[in-house]
């Protein structure tokens, strides 16, 4: 091979040979056209140049990294939605969406597939983390007022994430079509076809059945059945999924393009004195990366705010991300070693199970429906989301953007509203379980006054009448939002904690399930 | 052309008459288009025919029930008594969500989330809206066809 010196004088197969030989390199030329991350350029490149990572930006602001802004925990629900994407897979090997064949065939999984049992565990440990992070991932970007101007559209993101998070658990609730399964799912399509409590009490549902409607569509039958459970299962495996993941990466791409994370506008002089990799990139940088932004209209993200305090995305971000990811898998685990996912007895249509417990992130609800089946299964669930929706339309103050429990009031309005939050549904409560309500008092009362005038709806007007006295109070409008979303992460604590605890058969009240009756 | 705002930089784009008539014919065909489509597609999912087992069925009630005893037929959510006034059944499907209720000495309990009703039916107790509905039954030789799509007024018993 020395004799030759170009490659025009080399023959065929020699050409062939060199070619072989180069190829593991000359791949990784075109796979990533880059090279090693380890300029401040190669870094920016690496980001912007691969599909998946330049959803974030090629740089990130210090602010962003401190554990404290976010805590991980968004990057926990995206962790635990991959965990239970790679679950679900494997778990559709074996089962078969229909009736008691179903059930059948996660008998299998659970006893006779390999891993099944441990699969199967880690996917609902996954799902059951992803509710929990999903519910304190709002609360944190609620209390650190992220969701101000210009992030009010990723707000409303949020929200469909989170409906969408809890419809994916429920549907996924019913495949297993054992007791549980069967009798919660029953429950749940008679709440979708609730409307009907209102149009029967105003005599329309004659002509107009919205209820009955939804809940045909969901059931494809009037009862729960095959048709049922295929549909679910199409909803758990395929559509929600879909638009799940469509949604979160309008949510990544929405952060990056409203300036990354939401800060205080002083988080540089907060920050202090800079780490000794970061510097300053329009001055000294070998090569910014900001040249498209001038031919972007309008503002650009970082307009009007300085990039000195921030880091390259790679390694400082993505070894981050790694990090939560793999903690996210280590907590799954554990858990699936140490606690089975249940699985009941066959699912039985003449025998409800008693007591019928919906997962545990919706006892709250089942709770409220306990009341009323149309004002806590459609009317508060509503009122409630519409509420979430709007808080960053309807507050619209600057102060306190980016810090914990930032704005006017602060921690102080939290405080007294944790109370109040708490104090209103256990007082409420106490009154229905120990001296039951209107229709126990007044045995003719129209079902009307009932739908309306009942705990539920009692719990949430305190709930709306405190935080307008508090926006009256303080004068301001995130206080009132401070203590509304107070007041609601207190009254779905509360209630979800009575509906998981205190009732026993019959939806009664019981201090323990050890005084439970036997039969 | 007349207007001599002055430009804010070689980048503004230069203003396009887009609310031309057949723009926005086109735009407007596209969207019903597309609507009508989506409503029709909406059919697919909404059954015609139900899968569920017939809905009337014959009952063949046993020599020894007393009055005021239930007769729940094997599979069906229904509970049929016998009285000297005739027979009737009434619905076992509780009101408020669905859950089946069971029968004692009072009426009826439902397990799901307490709701009660009297001997006839009658909510006495928790959240249900409606009492539990009569069904239709009629006489058929020494059977009973009992129709859970009608329901008839409470009291309404079959000779
Ligand atoms: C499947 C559900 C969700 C996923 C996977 C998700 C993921 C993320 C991630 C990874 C971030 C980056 C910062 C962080 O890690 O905290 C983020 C930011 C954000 N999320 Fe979510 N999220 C979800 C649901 C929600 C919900 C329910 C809300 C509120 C209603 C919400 C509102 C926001 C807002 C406002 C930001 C920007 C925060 C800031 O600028 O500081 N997200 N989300
Ligand atoms: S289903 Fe009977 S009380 Fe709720």
């Amino acid at each position: 091979m020395s004799t030759n010196t170009t490659n025009q004088n080399r023959s065929g197969l020699e050409k062939f040979w060199d070619n072989l030989r180069a190829l593991p390199e000359y791949f990784r030329g075109t796979a990533f056209r880059t090279g090693v991350p380890n300029t401040d350029r190669t870094r920016s490149s690496f980001v912007f140049g691969n599909l998946f990572l330049h959803l974030h930006s090629v740089r990130t602001h210090l602010w962003s990294l401190k554990w404290s802004t976010t805590m991980g925990l968004g990057i926990i629900t995206t962790a635990a939605f991959l965990i239970t994407l790679i679950t679900g897979v494997l778990l559709m090997f074996y089962y078969k969406p229909y009736p008691d064949v179903a059930y059948l065939s996660m008998k299998d999984i659970h006893f006779v597939v390999p891993t099944g049992r441990f699969i199967r565990n880690i996917h609902r440990w996954a799902a059951n983390i992803m509710v929990v992070t999903v519910i304190l991932h709002m609360a944190r970007a609620f209390y650190t007022a992220a969701y101000r101007k210009p992030r009010e559209f990723n707000w409303l993101m949020g929200i469909a994430l989170l409906a969408i998070t809890l419809a994916m658990s429920f549907t996924g609730y019913l495949l297993p079509w054992d007791q549980l399964a069967y009798w919660a799912i029953t429950i749940g399509a008679n709440i979708a076809q609730s409307p009907r409590e209102l149009t029967d009490a105003l005599g329309l549902t004659e002509y107009i059945d919205p209820g009955g409607l939804i809940r045909l569509l969901l059931l494809g039958s009037d009862n729960v059945g095959p048709e049922a459970l295929i549909r679910f299962y199409l909803l758990h495996i395929m559509i929600l999924p879909l638009i799940l993941a469509m949604l979160m990466g309008v949510h990544f791409w929405r952060i990056r393009k409203d300036g990354g994370l939401a800060r205080p506008v002083d988080a540089e002089s907060r920050l202090g004195v800079l780490p000794t990799n970061t510097y300053p990139v329009f001055t000294q940088a070998p090569a910014k990366t900001y040249q498209l932004a001038a031919v972007v209209k309008g503002r650009t993200p970082l307009v009007g705010r300085g990039p000195e305090s921030t880091v390259p995305s790679m390694p400082h971000l993505f070894y981050a991300e790694l990090a939560v990811l793999m903690f996210t898998v280590f907590i799954c685990v554990t858990l699936a070693l140490i606690s089975d996912a249940p699985l009941k007895e066959l699912a039985n249509p003449s025998v409800p199970e008693n007591p019928a417990k919906a997962p545990w992130y919706f006892l709250g609800l089942q709770e409220l429906v306990s009341f009323s089946a149309f004002m806590g299964g459609i009317g508060i669930p509503t009122i409630v989301m519409i509420g979430l929706g709007l808080i960053p339309f309807l507050d619209r103050e600057e102060n306190g953007t980016g810090e914990w429990f930032g704005g006017t009031g602060g921690l102080d309005v939290v405080k007294r509203a944790t109370f109040i939050g708490l104090a209103v549904p256990i007082f409420i409560e106490t009154i229905a379980i120990s001296f039951g309500w209107i229709r126990e008092w007044f045995p003719q009362t129209p079902q009307i006054i009932v739908t309306f005038i009942n705990p539920a709806t009692i719990i949430t007007l305190a709930y709306a009448l405190y935080s307008i006295y508090l926006v009256r109070r303080y004068n301001s409008t995130r206080a009132g939002a401070l203590g509304l979303f107070t007041c609601f992460l207190c009254g779905f604590l509360v209630l979800t904690i009575i509906g998981t605890y205190f009732r026993g058969p019959n939806w009664v009240f019981y201090w323990s399930p050890l005084d439970w009756p036997k039969h | 052309m007349t207007e001599e705002s002055p430009k804010k930089s070689r980048l503004d784009p230069e203003p396009i008459a887009r609310r031309d008539f057949l723009g926005l014919s086109a735009l407007f065909a596209a969207a019903s288009t597309l609507f009508f489509a989506l409503l029709g597609m909406l059919k697919l999912p909404k059954t015609a025919v139900l899968s569920s087992p017939s809905k009337k069925f014959p009952v063949v009630l046993p020599d020894s029930l007393a009055t005021g005893e239930a007769f729940i037929p094997q599979g069906r959510s229904v509970a049929v008594f016998r009285d000297e006034k005739g027979v009737y059944a009434i619905s076992t499907i509780c009101t408020h969500l669905g859950c089946v209720v069971k029968n004692n000495p009072e009426g009826f309990e439902c397990p799901c989330h307490g709701s009660r009703f009297s001997v006839d039916g009658t909510v006495t107790k928790g959240p249900a809206p409606r009492p539990l509905p009569w069904l239709k039954v009629t006489r058929n030789g020494d059977k009973w066809l009992v129709d859970e799509t009608t329901i008839v007024t409470p009291g309404t018993k079959a000779t």
